[in-house]
């Protein structure tokens, strides 16, 4: 088992290594040099020109300028803003909780929906309620997510005025950050109604957000319970006189969940890919919202810090549900 | 007489025995119809657009589509704060949804096999390196890369096209690295080595052949990336520019009548969802015509 997760410990420096590279030449490939984007001014003479570009180092060489880049990664130092002069990683950890927030929600969502979705395809396999669920799934999988977020908010917010239209939080309420997750920031303060507020404003994105992981969940569940419905041990089971939901539950299921709880994990990247767009509709005060921002603000600094550590949380994740996937299926963890 | 029985017996083409299996996924042959209709639709746009995309009616500004109360035939579906025809912008953005598409699989299909077939073909460090390369780029969310590469190149409708490209040739490395490997070490490749085939006449005509069916289905649903994410790109301002009408770019130039006239944000993104399902469709059939193990 040792070997197994240091083995994918080990696997995953390299492509950090080119990650922070990626970020780093980012900086130096946008148009525009990093001088006149930092100052904000054209037509510096060339004296102090080259005099500001000794003193930001840009005068040396690439390779010297990117280990000193990585040091400063490596303790923490991702730059700073060039809009708040604030450093990069203090702000990207001020608005992650948002996101984590919405992406948590958008998963409980997806998974609440869509796993009973699949399981009911698979076991009335070929009946209307089957194909239903297929044919919503794959819509729901080829959905243009900003459009869907626009239609759910002309139809709850506009026309039944059911729904808050943006932000996390009625500006009526104060509540005082104490975690960052709104819900339980809210259920902390004394503020009252303040976390039914906050329940309101998070249903729309986290819906929107959830819904191509919702279709991805109901489609491999699917498929994860057919294989296994047609496994002898549920023919054993049903032989035995078991009844069909307790064959279903206890006996498919669990073993069904492995690559449904795997592909749950992958999700991660087009959870924070999607924040991108639900963020930016719904006015959420969260790391999409905020990367869209810095590149309309050509905060390059920021944008290089937030790839940089949206890049770093998704290897994170990725490796965990490997991890997981090993201890799970022994087949995985034992195969060199 | 006798010729016809010979003929009934014989074995399907391999044509046939594809579209028998083809033709039986009802949702597969929709989405064939669909798309087959979209790409008349912007092959002909012209003729078939009741207007020109960039003419503007200014006494008929946010009409609403013919059947609603105020619209007229002459707007079918309406038109958009400075006047023009809603139907017509969105045939002519099918032409360039289409293009896109077109320019992103082909692009990332290139460039991904030809680094997929290296890296399966030559094993060793030129695998590792290349590989290694296409961890760093699936690293990363596919909107968020093709963000930071439409950041790079600046704001246009190409410069989107390739920054989606980037984002997809991975999948398509991968994919071809994992068919080359599987055929690899078969014997008739082996037989072609033996009979003196050089390593670029093993790659391209020996071995590629025999990896098709995968790549196939993976460019097939490549479409529906590309639709997708190219108009996201233009949504957030990095894509195609106004008034260009691609589908995107016409859903943000005009979220600020959300509340006034539903229909000019309705039907852009209808289109896209639609475009983009059939795709998917399309692929989801093609997957299971084409794989052998899910044939009974």
């Amino acid at each position: 088992m040792l070997r197994f997760v240091l083995t994918r410990l080990a696997l995953l420096v390299p492509t950090f290594i080119g990650v922070t590279f990626l970020a780093f030449m980012l900086i130096r490939l946008v148009p525009g040099d990093p001088i006149e984007i930092r100052l904000g001014e054209r037509g510096i003479p060339p004296e102090r020109l080259a005099e500001l570009r000794a003193e930001m180092g840009l005068d040396r060489p690439i390779l010297v300028q990117y280990a000193d880049y990585l040091g400063g990664v490596l303790t923490g130092d991702l730059g700073r803003s060039v809009i708040t002069q604030a450093p990069v990683l203090t702000e990207f950890m001020e608005l992650f909780p948002a996101t984590i927030e919405l992406s948590l929600c958008a998963m409980l969502f997806a998974v609440a929906v869509g796993l009973p979705a699949g399981i009911i395809a698979a076991v009335r396999r070929g009946t209307v309620a089957d194909h239903s669920v297929m044919g919503l799934s794959l819509t729901g999988y080829s959905m243009p997510i900003f459009w869907w977020g626009l239609l759910l908010i002309m139809l709850f917010s506009v026309t039944l005025g059911l729904t808050p239209v943006s932000g996390r939080l009625d500006v009526v309420y104060y509540v005082e950050p104490v975690t960052g997750f709104m819900l339980i920031d809210t259920l902390l303060s004394d503020e009252e109604g303040a976390f039914l507020d906050a329940l309101h404003h998070l249903l729309l994105p986290a819906v929107v957000l959830g819904t191509i992981p919702l279709a991805v969940v109901a489609r491999m569940t699917r498929s994860a319970m057919l294989e296994v419905l047609g496994e002898d041990y549920i023919r054993t089971a049903r032989a035995k006189g078991l009844g069909g939901w307790r064959v279903i539950v206890l006996h498919a299921l669990r073993n069904a969940l492995i690559p449904v709880v795997t592909v749950i994990g992958l999700q991660v990247g087009t959870l924070l890919g999607g924040a991108i767009l639900t963020e930016t509709i719904f006015a959420w005060p969260g790391i999409g919202k905020w990367l869209v921002e810095s590149i309309n603000r050509r905060d390059y600094p920021a944008l290089q810090g937030g790839v940089l550590l949206v890049a770093t949380v998704v290897m994170l994740v990725n490796l965990v549900v490997d991890l997981l996937y090993g201890i799970l299926n022994p087949r995985i963890r034992h195969a060199r | 007489m006798s010729i016809q029985t010979a003929e009934a017996v014989r074995a399907p083409s391999r044509l046939g025995e594809f579209w028998h299996y083809f033709s039986q996924n009802k949702g597969a042959v929709g989405g064939l119809i669909v798309i087959t209709l979209i790409t008349l639709a912007s092959i002909f746009a012209e003729l078939v657009a009741p207007h020109a995309p960039e003419a503007q009616f200014r006494d008929h500004i946010l009409m609403p589509p013919a059947w609603l109360e105020g619209g007229s035939w002459t707007y079918p579906l309406g038109t958009d704060d400075i006047g023009r025809d809603i139907l017509s912008r969105l045939i002519h953005g099918a032409r360039l949804s289409l293009f896109i598409g077109l320019l992103v699989v082909t692009l990332s299909l290139a460039v991904g096999l030809a680094l997929g077939l290296v890296a399966g073909f030559r094993g060793g460090m030129v695998e590792a390196a290349i590989m290694r390369v296409m961890d760093i780029l699936l690293a990363l969310p596919s909107l968020l890369l093709a963000i930071v590469v439409a950041a790079i190149l600046g704001p246009g409708l190409i410069n989107a096209a390739v920054a989606v490209s980037v984002t997809i040739v991975p999948h398509y490395a991968r994919l071809t690295r994992a068919a080359v490997i599987a055929e690899k070490g078969r014997d008739y490749v082996t037989a072609s080595k033996l009979a003196g085939a050089g390593p670029l006449r093993l790659m391209f005509l020996v071995i590629l052949p025999n990896c098709l069916a995968p790549l196939i289905v993976q460019a097939t649903l490549g479409f529906s990336t590309a639709i997708l994410d190219a108009a996201a790109l233009g949504f957030l301002g990095l894509g195609a520019q106004p008034p260009t009408p691609e589908w995107g770019t016409m859903l943000s130039s005009s979220l600020q009548f959300l509340v006034r006239a539903w229909w000019v944000v309705t039907f852009p993104g209808l289109a896209i969802l639609v475009t983009v399902l059939a795709f998917n469709l399309l692929g989801d059939g093609l997957r299971d015509a084409l794989d052998p193990k899910l044939k009974r």
